[in-house]
């Protein structure tokens, strides 16, 4: 019998606890089939965040870290100071890396540092159930925002990569969605592309994955998708924000 | 020699911390204890620098100077916010070349060195800390002048070490000054 | 070997890289910026990376990967940074990292002074961060002291896989004292088989977490940690005790403070009146047996800190009721004369 198809050696054998339908189980897998296929596992350190991806730790099977909440890129750089060959990536959410680590993920791009972030947003904080996130849309309800998110309460959302791109030490940033198989295998590249990058010791890279939180969303699996397409795509554009040819091109 | 407490102030740029410094490394190659203390912080922001430096022959308590033996006044402003920490019969050193008036402290031996104008003289003003600290030693004998010169053989080394005989000619004239 | 006068933050950088300290994450702040500066200077000559972090939060985190990864690792602020730093201290000491934070200390609350002061007591001892978790802490009293427990912390740290804290203040930061780097004799330790090094697919992975999700483990983790705690009580208590045989009064002091009490209470031998001290040379664990040296016939125990009385609380576990207490403390930036304290040792036997 021929094998067709074997799960990636990158993820252990654990179950996921992730809600059905949520998309963060397609982004391990293809992070850590990338990793595989770069034959790096043996180099690879992942940070997890505090969010919904808190036990990240627990399935990525490679050296791993759990972070403090929004502190991954700070982690990650006493990492890779230290095992500069190390693969090293954090793996964040929107409250997590868009909210209380601002900080922390502007320096780790504004220094170059050689990491590569995998920035999950799904416009809402998923974990703590539903609040409103930096990268809630404008009109979206949150459990904080119950009212719909209003702009001139709250301010629009932030857009990372657009931000991020326009840090020197940024090498590269691209925005993906994992909404359908052609999307998912775009992601896959742009996430392997990022950590040839970082192995090529050119900066900062970040992959920025538009993501669905059907529970929170209140929405069935499929809607949530949908939504993610109508609602999230046309306001985050998907695209390279920034690359090693320079500009950003805007997709 | 009991404990000699100094506390040598002046404008930043005049060597005033380096006075201490020396002071300070020659009483630890004497063989005596010795601690080193600079203002730090705003304090340094406004112009004026200062340290505290204690020479002992018994172990240090506090490198803060509250009664001081000696106080070294480079400036007009050392002059008026330091005179009032010198113990009774305590030695004061003006730099009568930038401070005109006399202290208003009675009960104290004042000196008068005109470091810059010496300094001046014989190099360039960025000396007079020199002067100042050569009639300091002499007065106080606090530490000898053969172990000063030790300690300028060992901080200007390299492309400095050219400056050792200005120095030393500068603490030489300091020593010689009060004499006259 | 030869001495060298030595500022006191440039010691603590000194020792650190002596002792085999390769990387420093830190932010500025008055009074301890010799420490990152010494540190930008020295480190990349020997092989090591000093960074410059966004602010004390990333700073300690940059301390939290570095340790996990198997790093000598140290970081220094002063008060209100150690105030930011205080969730990753507990992340490193739940995690069970070694690493070695620096803190002299200058006055608060809020932004405080800088002057030197001894209100950090309780930040360093008890922390600020949540959960059951301790740091040793060492208090150093003189720069010589700065040098040598430098080095031990770095041993210490590892071989009880555990944040150290060394508390001094502005004094102690900025003066300059002779210093002897002696050859440290260093402690037995375990190869760093936890860390996170990658793993080269020739073990299973290595994971640094702080997360126990499931309550019976969290306990189990937090009983093991505890064991850890009463080991180094009962192994890594510090002090130093002065005459306390024929004390009638007997003082406690520890750092910048103690030097003075010394004085004092050596000026009043000298004048007949005869008074112990106690000087708490770790902290924590603080030296609680070191009081039941006091012989009965003591009249009481006075605490001079520079503080409104911090350390007082562990003195008053330690004595357990069996002496009056009394305190003298300053807690605006001023260390207090000697003669000042000998005036209220004076007074207390008076009474």
């Amino acid at each position: 019998m021929n094998i067709v198809f074997e799960k990636t050696k990158g993820l252990t054998d654990k179950t996921f606890h992730y809600c059905p339908g949520c998309t963060h189980g397609i982004i391990h897998r293809i992070t850590m089939e990338a990793i595989e296929e770069l034959g790096l596992l043996g180099k690879a350190v992942g940070i997890a965040p505090v969010g919904c991806a808190v036990f990240a730790y627990e399935y990525f099977n490679c050296d791993s870290y759990e972070a403090a909440h929004g502190r991954a890129p700070a982690v990650a750089t006493g990492i890779k100071r230290v095992h500069p060959d190390c693969l090293v990536f954090t793996y964040q959410g929107d409250g997590d890396l868009a909210a209380i680590g601002t900080g922390e993920i502007v320096q780790a791009a504004h220094r170059g540092e050689k990491i590569t972030a995998i920035f999950v947003n799904n416009a809402i904080y998923g974990m703590t159930g539903g609040q409103m996130a930096p990268t809630t849309l404008i009109g979206q309800k949150a459990t904080t925002a119950p009212y719909g998110r209003d702009e001139n309460h709250a301010g629009k959302p932030i857009m990372m990569s657009e931000m991020i791109a326009t840090i020197p030490g940024a090498a590269y940033i691209e925005r993906v969605a994992v909404n359908t198989p052609a999307n998912i295998r775009k992601a896959k590249k742009a996430i392997k592309k990022a950590f040839e990058i970082q192995r090529e010791g050119k900066g900062f890279t970040m992959v920025e994955v538009l993501s669905t939180c059907p529970t929170n969303w209140g929405m069935t699996p499929e809607d949530a998708l949908k939504w993610l397409e109508e609602n999230m795509m046309p306001y985050y554009k998907l695209g390279i924000y920034k690359s090693s040819e320079g500009s950003v091109i805007n997709g | 020699m009991a404990e000699q407490r100094f506390i040598i102030s002046g404008f930043g740029g005049q060597g005033v911390m380096l006075m201490g410094m020396i002071l300070a490394y020659a009483g630890m190659l004497e063989g005596k204890e010795v601690t080193w203390l600079p203002s730090y912080g705003p304090e340094m922001r406004g112009g004026t620098a200062n340290c505290h430096v204690i020479v002992s022959d018994k172990p240090i308590s506090s490198p803060i100077v509250t009664k001081a033996t000696t106080v070294v006044a480079m400036n007009l402003p050392s002059l008026s916010k330091f005179q009032g920490f010198l113990e009774e019969d305590g030695k004061l050193f003006i730099n009568n070349s930038l401070i005109d008036v006399k202290p208003e402290r009675k009960d104290i031996k004042d000196y008068y060195v005109s470091a810059n104008d010496i300094a001046m003289g014989l190099y360039n003003s960025k000396i007079a800390n020199m002067v100042m600290l050569g009639a300091i030693i002499k007065e106080t004998g606090v530490v000898s002048h053969n172990t000063v010169e030790k300690v300028l053989e060992k901080i200007f080394h390299g492309d400095k070490a050219k400056l050792i005989p200005v120095n030393i000619e500068a603490l030489k004239k300091g020593e010689t000054l009060l004499l006259n | 070997m030869t001495k060298i006068l030595m500022k006191g933050n440039e010691a603590f950088g000194a020792a650190a890289i002596k002792a085999g300290c390769r990387y420093f994450f830190g932010y500025p702040i008055t009074p301890q910026n010799e420490i990152p500066e010494y540190m930008s200077r020295e480190l990349p000559k020997v092989g090591g990376c000093f960074l410059q972090a966004e602010s004390e939060i990333a700073a300690i985190n940059m301390v939290y990967g570095a340790a996990g990864a198997g790093a000598r690792v140290m970081t220094s602020s002063s008060s209100p940074g150690i105030a930011l730093k205080q969730e990753g201290i507990s992340y490193i000491a739940a995690c069970e990292l070694p690493c070695v934070i620096v803190n002299v200390s200058r006055g608060g609350p809020g932004l405080g002074g800088i002057q030197p002061s001894q209100s950090d007591y309780f930040q360093n001892t008890r922390g600020g961060g949540n959960g059951d978790y301790r740091t040793i802490v060492y208090a150093p009293a003189n720069l010589q002291e700065v040098v040598d427990m430098t080095g031990d912390a770095f041993d210490v740290a590892d071989q009880y896989r555990i944040p150290v804290i060394i508390s001094a203040d502005g004094m102690i930061g900025q003066m300059m004292e002779p210093v002897e780097f002696s050859e440290r004799k260093g402690r037995p330790l375990s190869p760093k088989n936890w860390a996170v090094t990658g793993t080269e697919e020739k073990r299973a992975p290595n994971s640094i977490n702080s997360l126990y999700i499931v309550h019976e483990e969290l306990e189990k983790h937090n009983w093991r940690l505890d064991s850890k705690h009463k080991a180094i009580e009962k192994n890594e208590v510090q002090y130093e005790t002065y005459q306390l045989q024929d004390a009638e009064l007997v003082v406690v002091a520890y750092g910048t403070t103690s030097r003075v009490v010394r004085s004092a209470v050596m000026d009043l031998r000298k004048e007949g009146i005869n008074i112990g001290l106690i000087r708490p040379k770790t902290l924590w664990p603080f030296p609680y047996k070191a009081f039941d040296e006091i012989s009965e016939k003591v009249k009481g125990i006075l605490t001079v800190e520079m503080s409104t009385g911090q350390m007082i609380d562990d003195v008053r576990i330690a004595n357990n009721g069996r002496f009056p207490i009394h305190f003298m403390g300053s807690p605006g930036g001023s260390i207090p004369a000697a003669e000042v304290i000998s005036e209220r040792i004076k007074s207390i036997i008076r009474e």
